[in-house]
């Protein structure tokens, strides 16, 4: 069964105003149990307003969203058990931080879900784990540390919350590739354990295609690709024309196949790129990655 | 935080530096228009000695300074207002702020938007009219502290175009703080800095061919550059200065000739 | 959504009033509200009255933003007409239990609520046809004269003009920290007052910390730009007065004068 599913979703800012704007419209889709999926758009291509319904921030002024199978608007009271489901991290999540302690600060998640102070002490120390917090961080401010570090504990506050479903909105924007690297592996050994399904948004496809199975490419307001990774990446050239950067390497392997010779076309990381040149310069040529 | 750092960026040069958070690079930046102060050494701005108090203003107005978060470094609610900003503190004269405003809005290309308030502005556009802020001052430098990291990639490819014709068209030199690898590729001159050092300078192409000491401070290659460099190793034929996609074509196609591989 | 409030009352356009000198405008809402007071008879507050609607008629803004404005006053303005009717001494016209109104009375209440729908509206009028930055800058320079007994002229209009420049910023912050703290569980909705102002703080503390860390950010760069005060700065703008500015000067001396000569000819009614 799907965790998550959309039925001809549809949201319309500033509705009956001159300002009127579907910024998601006729989105149906479905997502299921433990799949790690990218998420993939320009700005203002309606990925974040699509993912604000996921956890029901944001109402779709049309279409139905169901969340293990439940209409989560049906009692629109309840709406915040649905957010204990599915947790969203936002787009430089270190400015929401207010806590005097990195502890109480990942703590402030499960506290609202109403936890037993144990429960919420072993959830904190989990999170902390996977985020690579150590423990002599938890009582420091978290106005004190870097700014990865920073970013890291917001990561944790969510995580602490044990949704069901994780949505990262951009959560390497601004770091450098160390930085990135770090937070990524943190969270692709997260979904390994965890066996959860995680959402990742980015605007980098060399990220999305090195850490994630599945790739739903919104253009438009609409969803334009939803795929596994190949065989998004055998459409580069389409993804290219949505104004969307493809990675060097696809580039090259393109144009080599579009010449004619017998390279595959859906590369996108180096190591690909590597085995399938060294499998075509052995003699064994022709063969797919 | 910076260790006997000797550099010396020539007239009309476009160098980026380039490091990860916390190597320093942004300390080095705050040097060149004396936000920040050597505790041991001497920084030297269009020849004035960056000590040197009652030249503050010369010197702010040779080495001009672009932030990263391009809200923050605004002040008016009017863009053209803005740009005018750095002038009506030198007390020009307004006619010729006009004439300075207008130029350096066509200049960035965001002259249509005058009139516009900063808030309607999408980030790649608000950080060129912080450009424009700068060079109405008309300085002979313009350092940048990375300015393309909080934007998107459309955001990134405006910046960048706008800072490359700085440089072609104006003859501006350009300082780039970045850890965007792609954007270093595409300068005359590469400064790498590592733990308050630099420990490469150089022409792109030399410095991006030592991959494994930039992989190993935590900066990333141009992937082309990788591959060739994985080739390489396994005992290919293929150059070790490979920065951009069409070389990487043309070098793998003469490999895949050589190797009697048929269309 | 929170970014869609506008900020100040200002309608764009391109009537003689929005085209005025700031400058003039201010000085002329002054007379008038001076206007307004010094009527002491119903012929003078007809002027004042036609004044205001031939000023709106000019100015393309919509009737219904009269309305508008007045809501906020309401209060007030009943208020003022209830204490006015019941407390002013006279002949009575009604009189039942401690309840006693006056012919007096019920003038008093009546002028005073034209006088104050006139004041609003008129003073909205303003701010509908110039916008907060021009409005700043007529001030300062209105204000230029206090310098010499060293009231901070140009850093008050600094301050405002930043504070203008940042209000969509920071409302925009609230909006996403908002929603980061909801997603997170917190809940703004529920609850006594307590509980309510509680919630506040994970979204106060955030906003505070971010608009230090702004105004730290927008210091520099203010200074990378040769900021030092008013220390021989020049403006790219320059106000100047135009034929209008005299036009619209001249038809309210015009108005202000019929008013004082209705007040000195005419019976002094209240």
């Amino acid at each position: 069964m799907s965790v998550i599913k959309t039925e001809h979703l549809t949201h319309t800012y500033s509705q009956g105003t001159s300002y009127e704007k579907a910024a998601v419209s006729d989105v149906s889709l479905e997502i299921g149990r433990g799949e790690m999926i990218g998420v993939i758009g320009h700005t203002g291509s309606g990925k974040s307003t699509l993912i604000q319904h996921f956890n029901g921030l944001l109402r779709p002024t049309q279409g139905k969203i169901y969340v293990d199978g439940e209409d989560i608007w049906e009692k629109p009271k309840e709406i915040r058990r649905i957010r204990f489901k599915v947790g969203l991290v936002f787009q430089y999540p270190e400015y929401q931080l207010f806590e005097d302690t990195v502890y109480k600060d990942i703590a402030f998640g499960p506290r609202n879900m109403g936890l037993s102070e144990e429960e919420i002490d072993q959830r904190v120390r989990e999170a902390a784990l996977f985020v690579g917090l150590k423990p002599h961080q938890m009582e420091k401010s978290p106005f004190e540390l870097s700014g990865g570090q920073k970013r890291r504990v917001a990561i944790a506050g969510v995580i602490a919350m044990n949704p069901e479903v994780l949505i990262l909105d951009e959560p390497t924007a601004g770091l450098d590739p160390k930085g990135r690297d770090r937070i990524l592996g943190q969270i692709l050994a997260y979904h390994k354990e965890q066996k959860n399904t995680i959402l990742l948004v980015s605007h980098s496809m060399e990220d999305v295609a090195k850490y994630t199975e599945k790739v739903l490419v919104m253009n438009h307001s609409r969803v334009a690709m939803f795929d596994q990774v190949e065989k998004v990446f055998s459409r580069s050239r389409e993804i290219e024309a949505m104004g969307l950067a493809v990675p060097q390497v696809s580039r090259v392997f393109l144009s080599l196949s579009e010449k004619g010779w017998p390279v595959p076309s859906n590369i996108y990381t180096v190591e690909q790129a590597k085995n399938a040149l060294e499998q075509v310069l052995s003699g064994g040529g022709g063969v797919h990655a | 935080m910076l260790e006997n750092v000797t550099l010396d960026v020539c007239p009309g040069e476009f160098v980026a530096v380039l490091g990860h958070n916390g190597s320093g690079k942004s300390t080095l930046a705050k040097h060149f228009n004396a936000i920040l102060l050597p505790s041991s050494g001497t920084v030297y701005v269009g020849g004035i000695d960056t000590k040197e108090e009652d030249r503050l203003y010369d010197i702010r107005q040779t080495a001009g300074m672009v932030f990263q978060n391009p809200d923050n470094q605004l002040v008016a609610t009017i863009v053209e207002e803005d740009v005018a900003f750095a002038l009506e503190n030198l007390g020009v004269p307004p006619e010729e702020i006009r004439r300075r405003v207008d130029e350096s809005l066509k200049a960035v290309g965001m002259y249509d938007y005058r009139e516009h308030s900063p808030h309607q502005l999408s980030g790649g556009q608000k950080q060129r009219i912080a450009i424009a802020g700068i060079i109405a001052m008309r300085p002979k430098c313009i350092v940048l502290d990375e300015p393309t990291a909080m934007l998107d990639p459309q955001g990134r490819r405006e910046v960048l175009r706008t800072i490359r014709q700085l440089g072609s068209q104006f003859g501006i030199t350009v300082v780039l703080i970045t850890h965007y690898m792609d954007e270093a590729a595409q300068c005359d001159r590469v400064v790498v800095v590592d733990n308050g050092k630099i420990i490469l300078d150089g022409q792109p192409r030399q410095v991006f061919s030592h991959v494994e000491r930039l992989k190993s401070v935590g900066l990333d290659v141009p992937q082309v550059t990788e591959l060739a460099w994985l080739l390489r190793r396994d005992g290919y034929q293929l150059p070790d200065d490979i920065l951009f996609e069409e070389e990487c074509v043309q070098a793998i196609e003469k490999l895949l000739e050589e190797h009697h591989v048929s269309h | 959504m929170l970014k869609d409030i506008t900020i100040g009352q200002y309608f764009p356009g391109r009537s003689v009033l929005h085209r005025l000198d700031p400058r003039m405008k201010i000085l002329l809402t002054i007379g008038y509200i001076v206007m307004l007071f010094t009527v002491s008879n119903p012929l003078g507050l007809c002027v004042g009255i036609v004044f205001l609607i031939f000023s709106y008629a000019i100015s393309g803004i919509p009737p219904r933003m009269i309305t508008k404005s007045l809501k906020p006053v309401i209060p007030i303005i009943i208020f003022t007409t209830v204490l006015n009717m019941f407390f002013v001494q006279g002949d009575p016209l009604f009189d039942w239990w401690i309840f006693h109104i006056s012919r007096q009375g019920l003038l008093t209440a009546v002028v005073m609520t034209i006088r104050i729908v006139c004041l609003i509206a008129g003073t909205s009028l303003l701010t509908y046809t110039t916008s907060p930055i021009t409005l700043t800058d007529g001030l300062e320079r209105l204000m230029k004269p206090l310098k010499r007994v060293r009231f901070p002229v140009h850093e008050l209009s600094m301050m405002m003009t930043i504070a203008l420049r940042f209000i969509p910023t920071l409302i925009e912050e609230t909006d996403k920290i908002m929603s980061a703290q909801k997603a997170r569980g917190a809940d703004l909705e529920s609850g006594g007052i307590m509980q309510r102002a509680r919630a506040l703080v994970p979204i106060l503390i955030p906003l505070f910390v971010s608009a230090f860390r702004r105004a730290d950010e927008l210091a520099l760069a203010m200074e990378c730009r040769c900021y030092r005060g008013d220390v021989g700065r020049t403006r790219m703008k320059q106000l100047h007065y135009s034929w209008q500015d005299g036009v619209a000067a001249a038809v309210t001396a015009a108005c202000i004068g019929a008013v004082i000569a209705v007040n000195l000819f005419a019976p002094v009614i209240f």
